[in-house]
């Protein structure tokens, strides 16, 4: 247990010296900046920029990366990622953009004539740095990363600034016009004549050659109102964290403030053009197009990861891709992850962010040497069920090789089914149909699938699919025909729900609605219009169907007061459903240690068996004589006797049968003797030992033999206590064949120890213990010719006495013929209460039926501690009876006992020992005729013993 | 002679006398009869349990377990693997040292003398027997029950609903039981080990039951991250990938990883204490 404490200790010490000596991520410190540039298209316009320079923490020049904030946020924004990212070997520069914070200017929203213009001056400033890794004088190694209003400042540099080495735009757009006003919807051939009038210039200069990219373009698009509501507005800010803290604005707002906040004038005034009708015009549409990545993404030469949300109704995945098309179309590296988070929302992965970041970074910026995992092509992350552990959700990062698009590899037809239904568009557009509430899912962390999705009824329809077989994971965007039937022009929502059976509420994936806007021909009467559904990873489950639902309102956007009425059908039952085949789980294989561990283990296992096996005895041998040689012959050796031991050398071995003082035949002898004959090696005892003389128990010091022949020899047998107190000092004594020995003393004197020692129960400190020559180790064999009872019987008390008795002998292994169950029962006494289970016997049923368990297979060398305890003076007779036949038939028995008058008559010899050492050894006779005669009767051994322990009175 | 006639180290202690030994005992007998009885249990409380109305299409594992015979051997297995299996694993194989140094018949075996690594040895592997025995029979009985109840059919797949033959799935059960066999090879290792520390029974069978309620504890810490991986309960129910239709060896692997790495090194910690030990019970 000491060990074990220490052990313990010991560890704790190292673990908590580790703690403290582990490298601490190194301190980053950040330097706050003002920094001037001049923007404008006519490069006039002078704006401070507010900024940190993080260097980086372990000196020398390293890469830059310029962390961009989102709408609404500023460089303290970014500041928990910069400290990150500097730990990493970064130089970091995070700044607010102008219009935002502590920098001066107004928002142009990413204009290449302003916001750009002053990233490009922060390269310039960063290529003077001393800290910063220079390509070319005036060419830092610089990346860009950043979110939603970061992330499109991040492509729109890079396309406007070659010096950008590496981008990570996260949840961005890539048309501004198209995400404020987006139109689903691809009208087919017999509405070819329409497509004319929504053609916009615009259209033609962005060359979308996206399959989705609606053909009507921003022009016919549904203004998402309530987002650009919260774009463009005071009131609500994208970025949640900045509604938490103070606003940084103070004092009250002028008129014009009020009116546009920071943003440009110009930009504030289309604005407010375009929210009053919801039209989108071509002033504005050219304004959002001067700042949407995809109309410059073919100049972006830096490797770019697109990082797009899946819970996302501001900026789709659908930006991604347009995004991601257009830079791969230049020939540029990228790589694409839907992540779960986005504007609506959703978890958020930081942490995965970072790392996907960082490794982009690692390999663009640092070079390939980095040791960064790769980035793939195409990651997505997927619901993992639940934690074993925690039970918490846990997320799945399955890649695939190249990004197929939102088309996927394949695709797999989903049969709709229903009739043509008649919906309204109520006056007013109210009540409207929800799908997400913009700025609310974010702010509520909502981790729910879709959160709440509500349509009014008389405004949808609805088109089923019958129960999946199999499961069916669509990663992209669904496409479907639908004909509307009506006049002028429709504004409809399509959503496709998981419908589960049940009373589980349809979720519609991610929350989000693909707005239609479709124009009937007149006279035509209806028009087909094939719908690309929103893009989004999700897996529908055996049994669930697919529910498409077209509806006329959308409280996220907006649609027109006029009440009209629709018939809406399918154009053809097939959804055309992606699916992408590449995407797998990371390929874990099989992680090292679960062939390495077990087998680390086995060879650790084996070491500590190996180490820990008893070392063998190396004990100080007796000089004098060894069990394997002949001995000489002692010097109590009487001529004529013959060997006791068959296994004897035959030139007549040491053979002392010192039998005690004939004390009468006892009449059931009979039984004795019989057991006697069973083995030959006693009879000759019996037959030739009844003359012999008491023989003196001779200590080891004067001994010349230590045979085979010698039951019991100890020697400077040493035990200490764990306190150290010993329990057991230096005890050496001797006991020939034949003789009852009677082990004395007071409590504690080491008696049961000492028998404990023999039994090889416990280990000697120092010194030895040889029965029969052999010395006593942790099952030594010769163990097998010892027969013992120390300290209280041990059985197991569900078992009857015969099955424990039995039982026992089987778990010796020898023969059941050896036994002697019969002499051994006779002797407990138990008659029918041996068939009871033990645990019903009294206390002097179990000690008789334990020393019958002792003299099983009548061991030559038999020890009882407190034999009589328990038993009433019939028994005691009796068994002092048994004791002294058992030793008369040549065996030995070693007997430890209070009861000195008891010793007085059974015992032949004594050993008395006090406080673990011997005080006097030899036969009775002698202890007692070496006493005076105290007083008028003989000595008594009670006298001699207290005398001995020098207890008198 | 060294040896009384007949006597031989390697025939002490035979597998069948100890198996005796053990058997008898109530509480083997009582924890038997308890797992044989569980899956009966069950069966009568989703019997007279209220019925759910309708064809309530739930995909969880307790919700399908009337589908089938299997879909209920798998619940009974699901809700017994965490803690009764743990209990009657703890139970053998931390009962058989330390009650025998409770009943003072240790040290008479050990005088025999059976060698004391022939005494762990003989007894570790009864009690691995008792212990796999216990593993088998609570499943074995709960598809028998379940079927007799529910009916031979086709295995719903909880979560996906996803439907796998019976008879592909007979071979998944059987790798089902090998696993949780393995699984628990930790409990066993651990009872085993504090069982020759101490003459406490319960005491041994507490104290690896404790120590796994604090893994379980421990692995919900999210904040050791994959440090958790390491904790000999996280995999525990790793097993359920066996039923799912892409057959997942990778958690098993890793749960089986981890229960032999643990177990190999606590029962050689065991052998090697109990060598040395002065036992004094």
């Amino acid at each position: 247990m000491k060990r074990v404490a220490a052990l313990v200790v010991a560890l704790a010490l190292i673990g908590v010296t580790t703690w403290l000596v582990w490298p601490s991520a190194p301190e980053v410190r950040g330097q706050d900046q003002k920094i001037t540039v001049v923007d404008g298209p006519a490069d006039d316009q002078r704006v401070e920029l507010d900024t940190t320079f993080f260097p980086p923490p372990d000196g020398g020049k390293a890469p830059v990366v310029l962390l961009a904030h989102g709408f609404g946020g500023s460089k303290q924004s970014m500041r928990d990622q910069a400290i990150r990212l500097a730990q990493e070997g970064y130089a970091v520069l995070t700044w607010s953009a102008r219009g935002f914070g502590r920098s001066t200017g107004q928002i142009a929203l990413n204009s290449p004539d302003y916001e750009v213009k002053d990233v490009k001056q922060l390269i310039d400033w960063l290529a003077e740095r001393p800290e910063v890794q220079l390509d070319a004088s005036g060419d830092p190694r610089v990346g860009i990363a950043g979110g939603s209003y970061g992330g499109a400042i991040a492509l729109m540099t890079a396309a406007f600034d070659q010096r950008v080495d590496a981008i990570v735009p996260q949840i961005t757009w890539s048309d501004l016009a198209d995400a404020l006003f987006p139109n689903a919807a691809t009208t087919t051939q017999t509405t070819a004549q329409s497509t004319a009038q929504a053609t916009t210039e615009a259209e033609a200069e962005s060359g979308a050659d996206s399959p989705a990219a609606p053909e009507a373009g921003a022009a016919s698009g549904v203004f998402k109102r309530m987002w650009a509501g919260i774009f463009f507005g005071q009131g609500v800010s994208l970025d949640a964290s900045s509604l938490l803290g103070p606003r940084e604005a103070a004092g009250p707002l002028t008129p014009q403030q009020a009116r546009c906040g920071r943003f440009l004038p110009e930009i504030c005034d289309i604005y407010q053009d375009v929210a009053e009708d919801g039209r989108a015009t071509q002033e504005a549409i050219a304004l959002l197009r001067k700042s949407s990545p995809v109309t410059v993404a073919d100049r972006i030469k830096a490797p770019t990861l697109l990082i797009q949300g899946q819970r996302d109704s501001l900026f789709p995945l659908s930006h991604a891709d347009a995004n991601a098309k257009a830079i791969a179309a230049a020939g540029t590296p990228v790589s694409l992850a839907w992540f779960d988070g986005g504007h609506d929302g959703g978890n958020g992965e930081a942490d995965w962010l970072f790392e996907q970041s960082s490794a982009w970074f690692a390999r663009y910026l640092k070079g390939e040497g980095s040791g960064a995992p790769p980035v793939s092509a195409f990651t997505v992350t997927r619901d993992g069920g639940r934690d074993p552990g925690t039970r918490q959700r846990i997320r799945l990062h399955p890649e695939a090789g190249s990004y197929p698009g939102l088309g996927g590899t394949d695709t797999t037809t989903v049969e709709l089914a229903g009739p043509e239904q008649n919906i309204v568009n109520p006056p007013g557009g109210a009540p409207a149909s929800i799908s997400t509430v913009p700025g609310i899912g974010g702010l509520l962390g909502g981790q729910g699938n879709g959160g709440v999705s509500i349509d009014m009824p008389g405004q949808s329809a609805a088109f089923e699919s019958r129960p999946l077989t199999a499961p069916l994971q669509l990663t992209g965007s669904p496409s479907i025909t639908v004909r509307v039937t009506g006049e002028g022009e429709a504004t409809l929502f399509a959503k496709l729900y998981d419908v589960a059976e049940g009373n589980q509420l349809p979720t519609l994936p991610a929350g989000l609605v693909a707005p239609v806007r479709v124009t009937i021909p007149e006279g035509a009467g209806s028009t087909e219009a094939t719908i690309a559904l929103p893009a989004v990873d999700h897996r529908f489950a055996v049994g669930h169907r697919l529910r498409l639902v077209v509806t006329t309102t959308d409280m996220g956007f907006a649609t027109p007061a006029a009440p009209a009425t629709y018939q809406v059908s399918l154009a053809s039952p097939a959804l055309t459903v992606p699916t992408v085949r590449t995407l797998a789980a990371a390929p874990t294989g099989v992680a090292w240690w679960v062939w390495a561990m077990p087998l680390a283990s086995i060879v650790v296992a084996a070491v500590l068996l190996a180490t820990g096996r008893t070392p063998a005895r190396l004990r100080r041998r007796p000089v004098r004589a060894s069990a394997t040689e002949p001995a000489s012959i002692p010097a109590t050796l009487e001529p004529g006797v013959p060997n006791t031991t068959p296994a004897s050398p035959p030139n007549g071995k040491p053979a002392t049968p010192t039998a005690t003082t004939p004390n009468g035949q006892s009449p059931d002898a009979a039984s004795a003797t019989g057991t006697a004959k069973d083995s030959p090696s006693d009879v000759a005892a019996v037959v030739n030992g009844s003359s012999a003389e008491a023989a003196p128990v001779t200590s080891v010091d004067t001994a010349v033999v230590a045979s085979t022949d010698v039951p019991l020899e100890i020697t400077g047998l040493t035990k200490a206590y764990r306190n150290g107190e010993l329990a057991v000092d230096g005890l050496s004594f001797r006991v020939e064949k034949g003789q009852v020995l009677g082990l004395l003393g007071p409590n504690g004197a080491g008696k049961t120890t000492t028998m404990r020692m023999m039994m090889g129960l416990i280990h000697p400190d120092d010194g030895e213990i040889r029965i029969f020559g052999e010395p006593v180790t942790p099952g030594a064999p010769v163990l097998s010719r010892l027969g013992s009872f120390v300290e209280g019987p041990g059985f197991l008390p569900h078992l009857s006495g015969r099955d424990n008795i039995e039982l026992y002998w089987a778990a010796t292994g020898r023969p059941v013929a050896d036994a002697h169950f019969d002499e051994a029962l006779e002797i407990a006494g138990l008659g029918k209460a041996l068939e009871r289970a033990v645990r019903t016997y009294s206390q002097g049923m179990r000690q008789r039926l334990a020393i019958a368990q002792a003299m099983l297979g009548l061991p030559d060398l038999l020890v009882l501690d407190e034999p009589t305890n328990g038993l009433d003076p019939p028994q005691i007779r009796e068994m002092r009876e048994v004791l002294k036949r058992y030793a008369r038939d040549g065996r030995t028995v070693i007997v430890s006992s209070h009861m000195l008058a008891e010793v007085e008559q059974t015992c032949s010899h004594v050993v008395v020992m006090q406080r673990g050492r011997l005080v006097s050894t030899g036969p009775v006779s002698q202890l007692l005729s070496s006493a005076a005669v105290a007083d008028g009767h003989g000595p008594r051994l009670e006298d001699v013993f207290l005398d001995l322990i020098g207890d008198k009175a | 002679m060294t040896t009384a006639t007949g006597y031989a180290p390697n025939r002490t202690l035979p597998l069948r006398v100890e198996i005796v030994r053990q058997f008898k005992r109530r509480r083997t007998l009582a924890m038997f009869g308890l797992l044989l009885a569980l899956p009966w249990v069950l069966v009568i409380a989703f019997q007279i349990g209220p019925q759910s109305p309708g064809e309530e299409q739930s995909l969880r594992i307790s919700d399908l377990a009337t589908q089938s015979g299997l879909n209920f051997a798998a619940f009974a297995l699901s809700v017994s693997a965490s803690f009764l299996l743990v209990v009657a694993v703890a139970l053998f194989c931390g009962d058989t040292v330390a009650s025998e140094a409770n009943w003072s018949s240790l040290r008479y075996l050990l005088a025999a003398p059976v060698p004391r690594d022939r005494l762990l040895r003989q007894k570790l592997i009864v009690a691995l027997g008792f212990s796999a025995a216990a593993v088998i029979c609570l499943p074995v009985m709960a598809l028998l029950a379940g079927t007799l109840a529910f009916g031979w059919d086709d295995i719903q797949v909880p979560g996906t609903g996803e439907v796998i033959p019976a008879l592909d799935v007979l071979p998944r059960f059987g790798i089902v039981i090998a696993y949780a066999m393995v699984s628990q090879l930790v409990v066993a290792a651990l009872a085993f080990l504090i069982s020759t520390m101490t003459d406490s029974p319960l005491g041994a069978v507490g104290g690896a039951v404790g120590l796994w309620i604090v893994c379980t504890i421990l692995q919900a810490v999210e904040a050791l991250g994959v440090l958790r991986e390491f904790l000999p309960t996280f995999w525990n129910n790793a097993w359920l990938d066996a039923l799912q239709p892409e057959l997942d060896w990778s958690g098993m692997a890793k749960g089986a990883s981890v229960s032999i790495t643990y177990a190999a090194i606590l029962i050689a910690i065991a052998f090697r204490r109990f060598r040395h030990k002065d036992v004094v019970s």
